[in-house]
């Protein structure tokens, strides 16, 4: 083979979501020290030139392998572990890293049934030994009320709506949206108590009728405060928030939480709703899911993420008795 | 340790019919009645119920409720049910019936269980009633009173027996900024707030509390409940104070209620028949002692003196009497 498309063809292996193991194994394995040589003279965006004369590993490099390395480990594990302590670790790290990652926090809250976040709940107690509970009271934000109300929900999940409730709720939230500092919306009592004591289908009557009630979509009006937007999202319309979250994380300007969320999404969501996921995303996005995976995945956690999708595509299979 | 007397072996179907034949007739045979439930735990009447359906295609409850009247016939219906629909029933009496929410048996679903008994509660409660607990308490309540009682009945508390002293000191300082804040020590004014109370009370394991209300009277001199002693008609700290003193002591707090629906102290009455109720087949002889402790008689006495017939009747033997027929 030609040395310069070896060392393409290296550098591709290790520039995107994982690694491609295969590749790896087939070039670095059959390397002399000078091929390695020309390897780091020819990929600045890895090697830098130091002063005394030698090509030197970027130390944000590193991690960066690390990271890629480890994702399909990551997969790998979140996948085989019980829902509940996914969960439970997820909220974990969604309080420790701070207000970038409460959208986590809202996510898990808004997305499970009332018995998976119930179970999440109680792994967090055996996993950290307090409730979830207690440590959101204490996040020091002005997210805080509603963050502690979405964690401590158990809603009713029944198929029993009362309309003429959901249309005077979708009257007072409106006058109260108008009303207020959009600021403090986040804050108001009424909106928190709504958004984390209703049944899903509650909330959903409720966002039609304020469309028909003050003309305009609930989510125009809280634009300006994300924390309510995504939260009324993830109630009501989760394949669509789920599929924005897929497509931000496959950008090329995704930060590493971002890039996070592409397990994430199809580890957490594969037994409940990846099928409309996937729809979802290819009508919004004009391409199929599991295409843009291979564009931008590689190795062994890419062919584990295409084989979660693909599952999802395929009649059910006879699962073995073991 | 339960006062319910209910016998090993017993037929389902005979009581049905037994409990048939006390309907029939003019009258009803209501000693019939007090004498096969008073004397079934809850196992047995689920049996129970389930024969009469099967035997006279009617649902045992709903002839009791015909057939029956009064606060003997509210006991009754009660005590039928298998306890944890009971107190799901409870609570949605206790929300909807009368103009104001009875916030003393919110508490009460919310303090004197463990996690999980809260939560099969709040299940039953969403079989029963098609919504949830949570969004009918707030439907009902408003202000501080809602935020608080929608919370307490929201957690599912941690159950470790850890204690973190530095924050129980602290939070132990919240409480009295709050409390007293707005007072100058006593008791009467309106408190300075209710979000940390509120967040304290409703977060924090029961040990992690203990030991916060300790730090309070170190601290401050004064217990946390004397503190919140005052103005009766302020719903919201007579709430705070009777949670308070059901986390420190369910049973003592439990026995009070009783004490204080026997001397007609206040509103529930009906706190007698529901105590009672809910006790007879876990604790009432626990709470019995403890009552004798406090009132120098003994509940029996108390509940003999107080009430008549058959609620009397009733009441005596979910409290393991045999003799007074």
């Amino acid at each position: 083979m030609d040395p310069p498309n070896d060392f393409e063809a290296l550098a591709k292996a290790i520039s995107g979501f994982g690694v491609d193991e295969d590749s790896m194994i087939l070039i670095l394995g059959k390397w002399h020290p000078e091929q390695l040589g020309s390897f780091r003279k020819r990929t600045p965006q890895f090697f830098l030139e130091d002063e005394r004369l030698f090509e030197r590993l970027d130390d944000n490099q590193i991690a960066y392998f690390t990271k890629e390395f480890l994702r399909f480990k990551n997969a790998v594990v979140q996948w085989t572990m019980h829902p509940w302590e996914r969960d439970a670790r997820l909220a974990h790290e969604a309080v420790t890293k701070g207000p970038q990652a409460y959208g986590l926090l809202i996510e898990i809250a808004c997305t499970r049934s009332s018995e998976e976040l119930l179970g999440a709940r109680k792994a967090y107690q055996s996993l950290f030994n307090q409730s979830i509970e207690d440590v959101a009271s204490r996040i020091q934000c002005i997210e805080r009320k509603l963050l502690v109300a979405l964690v401590s929900s158990f809603r009713y999940e029944g198929a029993q709506v009362n309309d003429s409730t959901a249309r005077s709720e979708a009257r007072t939230l409106g006058v109260a949206i108008k009303m207020s500092n959009k600021k403090n919306l986040i804050e108001d009592d009424n909106i928190v108590r709504m958004l984390t004591i209703r049944s899903r289908l509650h909330l959903k009557a409720m966002v039609k009728f304020y469309k028909e009630i003050h003309g305009r979509d609930i989510s125009e009006d809280l634009e300006s405060v994300m924390s309510l937007k995504e939260t009324i999202q993830c109630l009501c319309n989760p394949q669509t928030y789920f599929s924005k979250v897929l497509i931000d994380a496959l950008k090329d300007d995704a930060d590493d939480d971002m890039k996070e969320a592409l397990t994430r999404v199809i580890v957490t969501r594969n037994n409940v709703d990846m099928k409309e996921i996937i729809e979802e995303f290819d009508k919004q996005y004009g391409v199929p899911l599991s295409r843009k995976i291979e564009e931008v995945a590689l190795g062994n956690y890419k062919d584990f993420l295409v084989s979660l999708i693909d599952r999802i595509k395929e009649k059910p299979i006879e699962i073995p008795i073991m | 340790m339960a006062t319910l007397l209910a016998p090993e072996d017993f037929s389902p179907g005979e009581d049905a019919m037994a409990l048939n034949k006390a309907f029939k007739g003019w009258g009803t045979d209501e000693k019939a009645i007090i004498w096969i439930l008073g004397h079934r735990n809850a196992d047995q009447r689920k049996q129970i119920r389930l024969a009469y359906q099967q035997i006279y295609l009617e649902d045992l409850i709903k002839k009791l409720k015909s057939e029956l009247s009064g606060d003997f016939k509210r006991a009754v219906c009660h005590w039928i049910l298998d306890p944890v629909e009971r107190e799901a029933v409870l609570a949605y009496e206790a929300i909807i019936k009368n103009y104001r929410t009875d916030y003393r048996v919110i508490l009460e679903t919310a303090f004197t269980k463990s996690a999980e008994e809260l939560l099969t509660v709040k299940r039953s409660y969403q079989f029963l009633y098609k919504s949830s607990l949570e969004e009918d308490v707030a439907s009902h309540t408003a202000g501080d009173m809602r935020k608080f009682l929608v919370a307490v009945v929201s957690v599912y508390r941690y159950e470790g027996e850890e204690i973190k002293e530095g924050v129980a000191h602290s939070e132990a300082n919240i409480l009295g900024d709050e409390i007293q804040g707005g007072r100058g020590g006593g008791g009467g004014g309106a408190l300075k707030g209710a979000e940390e109370i509120i967040r304290i009370l409703s977060t924090r394991s029961r040990p992690q509390l203990l030991a916060t209300f300790n730090y309070y009277k170190q601290i401050h001199g004064i217990s946390i409940t004397k503190s919140l002693d005052g103005n009766p008609a302020d719903e919201f700290s007579e709430a705070l104070r009777a949670a308070i003193q059901c986390i420190k002591n369910p049973k003592r707090y439990l026995q009070k209620v009783v004490r204080n629906s026997i001397n007609r102290v206040g509103t529930g009455e009906d706190a007698l028949s529901r105590v009672i109720v809910t006790h007879a087949e876990k604790d009432l002889k626990e709470m019995k002692d403890v009552y004798l402790q406090k009132n120098g008689r003994s509940l029996d006495d108390a509940v003999a003196s107080e009430t008549a017939g058959n609620y009397k009747a009733f009441l005596l033997t979910l409290l393991g009497n045999q003799d007074y027929f």
